[in-house]
């Protein structure tokens, strides 16, 4: 059998309930393993240990009095550091909420501590998810465990990477362009932003509004679901929350993936993409068809505009999300004589420059004489966007794309050229738009560097894209390979 | 679109962030760039179709507009977080002269 800390969520399951190991077993071969190698990586932003040793060894007693919750019971997992956790600093990667402790737990958090599951600690996040390679935090970046000079991707680039390094056995991101699918792929670990509204926003430090999702990591596409299963769900307290049916591990018809019809929009195979990981990702749908699946050539032609769509209405939602961060009722505050100067010292110390400059374009795309041309016109054609997909998926069942166009990339090497930073979201974007659920799976290696495979589903039909994964990797092993470190 | 120095200092002024002297001219390259970049969706032929404000189908939510009570910790954790505060209010800079 792997390392404790290695296995999957279903492997420790199964041992937890086979009296193999206990909780307090696998809790302490995480925190072993955080000690021994994330002096290197930088994934976590606060170790929990003691509260982590606590809850499992509350999921310890459970289980011995027969009272096991269910299959997360006693499972390590990390949170990523822009979700409220009662008990823990939530910073954001930010400075101007390097001391805010967190006065209650985000629905997603609280479903998971419900659930059992042991939280281990914060991970790393590029400052307010605003990034594509965790190096806009301001606790410093995140190193890719299969390369410790590339970046993890981002923005829950800690997540990704305390998962690809044995550090817990699963984790929560949040995706509003891509954060959880291409970190996933950067990092060769199982990435699901599920459908808008799937899970509750409640507590997620929001970035922007229409478009944030929180999801999980995982070592396979199976995991994702059992974590899915567990923090979705209508919540009061997000009124975009969606009421409808729960998730459940999709049926299938038949063997493999027979009868399956998959899409492979010619938008997303356009040119700029690394040659090294087009060959992966047709590698990939070559095995999908092996395995039943019909492939087909489509069209989106609006996709082509994913990103500036997604570059107009993002920071404007920011602008809007981040003016809570006024100096007045939490985080940092830095003392001026007037409340004018209070509100600029504090926002213009305590936000790092990617941050500023997304409210600054969201100011100004908002301000009198730009919002029709901007705002306005980039909701357009997101109703345009939405209704093309919504008539390609009559057609298809899942769409198929690579994650991201590269492999991770050194540390420092897109960081002071914004539009090369965004275009590695390119492939990512247009499903927060349209709000579909997507997943992100391990599909090969470019120059030892992990390639992601993305399938995109239909509106809440998260359950075809895990199956579908799930059925990938039962038929491969990219999943399987881990970094050494 | 290229943005000039003064309405740098105007978005600077809208959004209530100080942007430091040497700061201002990489922020008017950068914001000019991701500008002339989201420019394309100008050419998008968008006739007839009503603006989507969001995409979750959901519309008008409502819920009791009544009090629910928090805990006495959950309450003192929240005021702890202000800068300044007196006794149970958050105290903050005057609004009006």
């Amino acid at each position: 059998m792997a390392a404790l800390h290695q296995l999957t969520i279903r492997q420790a399951a199964d041992g937890l309930r086979g009296k193999e190991f206990t909780s307090l077993d696998l809790t302490e071969a995480c925190l072993e393993r955080i000690r021994e190698v994330d002096g290197q990586v930088h994934a976590v932003l606060e170790l929990l240990e003691a509260s982590a040793r606590e809850a499992a060894k509350a999921s310890d007693a459970r289980r011995a009095s027969g009272a096991a919750i269910g299959p997360l019971d006693g499972i390590p997992l990390m949170v990523k550091d822009n979700m409220q956790m009662r008990g823990s600093h939530t910073t954001a990667g930010s400075k101007i909420l390097s001391d805010y402790e967190s006065p209650f737990d985000a629905t997603a958090v609280a479903k998971l501590k419900a659930a059992g599951a042991v939280i281990l600690g914060k991970a790393n996040l590029d400052e307010f998810a605003m990034g594509s390679s965790t190096e806009t935090s301001a606790f410093g970046p995140t190193r890719n465990p299969w390369s410790l000079t590339k970046i993890p991707g981002g923005s829950s680039g800690g997540s990704a990477a305390a998962l690809a390094a044995g550090m817990c056995l699963g984790a929560l991101g949040s995706d509003t362009g891509g954060s959880i699918r291409q970190p996933a792929a950067m990092c060769g670990v199982t990435g699901f932003k599920p459908t808008y509204g799937r899970v509750s926003r409640y507590g997620l430090l929001s970035m922007a509004s229409s478009l944030d999702q929180i999801g999980p990591f995982a070592r396979t596409a199976e995991d994702a679901g059992m974590i899915l299963e567990a923090i979705e769900g209508e919540d009061p307290l997000d009124s975009t929350s969606a009421s409808r049916e729960r998730y459940a591990a999709a049926k299938l018809p038949a063997e493999g993936l027979k009868g399956l019809r998959v899409g492979m929009p010619k938008e997303f195979f356009a040119d700029g993409m690394d040659e090294g990981v087009r060959e992966r990702v047709l590698e990939a749908a070559k095995k999908l068809e092996e395995l039943g699946a019909e492939l087909v050539e489509v069209s989106l032609p609006s996709a082509n505009h994913g990103l500036a769509v997604y570059y107009v209405l993002m920071p404007c939602e920011v602008s809007a999300n981040l003016s809570r961060y006024d100096g007045m009722r939490f985080g940092l505050s830095v003392p001026s004589p007037s409340l004018k100067e209070t509100y600029f010292e504090t926002r213009g110390q305590g936000f790092g420059r990617e941050v500023r400059r997304r409210i600054m374009l969201g100011a100004h795309a908002l301000s009198a004489g730009y919002y029709e041309a901007y705002y306005l016109q980039a909701q357009k054609v997101r109703a345009k966007m939405k209704s093309e997909f919504d008539a390609l998926m009559l057609e298809v069942d899942l769409l198929l794309s690579p994650t991201s166009p590269s492999v991770a990339w050194d540390l420092g090497e897109k960081f002071d050229d914004p539009i090369a930073m965004y275009l590695t979201d390119i492939y990512t974007v247009t499903v927060n738009v349209v709000g579909a659920p997507a997943v992100s799976v391990p599909c090969g290696f470019v120059r030892d560097l992990p390639v992601g495979l993305q399938l995109i589903g239909r509106q809440f039909d998260d359950a075809l894209v895990l199956e579908a994964a799930k059925r990938y990797q039962d038929a491969t092993d990219w999943h399987g390979k881990r970094p050494m470190l | 679109m290229s943005l000039s120095r003064e309405e740098i200092l105007k978005i600077s002024e809208l959004a209530h962030i100080k942007i430091a002297d040497d700061e201002i001219e990489k922020f008017r390259d950068q914001m000019s760039s991701v500008l002339e970049y989201v420019g394309q969706l100008s050419s998008v032929d968008v006739k007839g179709i009503e603006p989507a404000a969001h995409i979750s189908g959901v519309s008008n939510v409502l819920r009791a507009d009544k009090v629910m009570p928090t805990d006495g910790a959950t309450r003192e954790a929240l005021l702890a977080e202000a800068p300044e505060r007196e006794g149970d209010l958050i105290k903050v800079k005057a609004v009006f002269k």
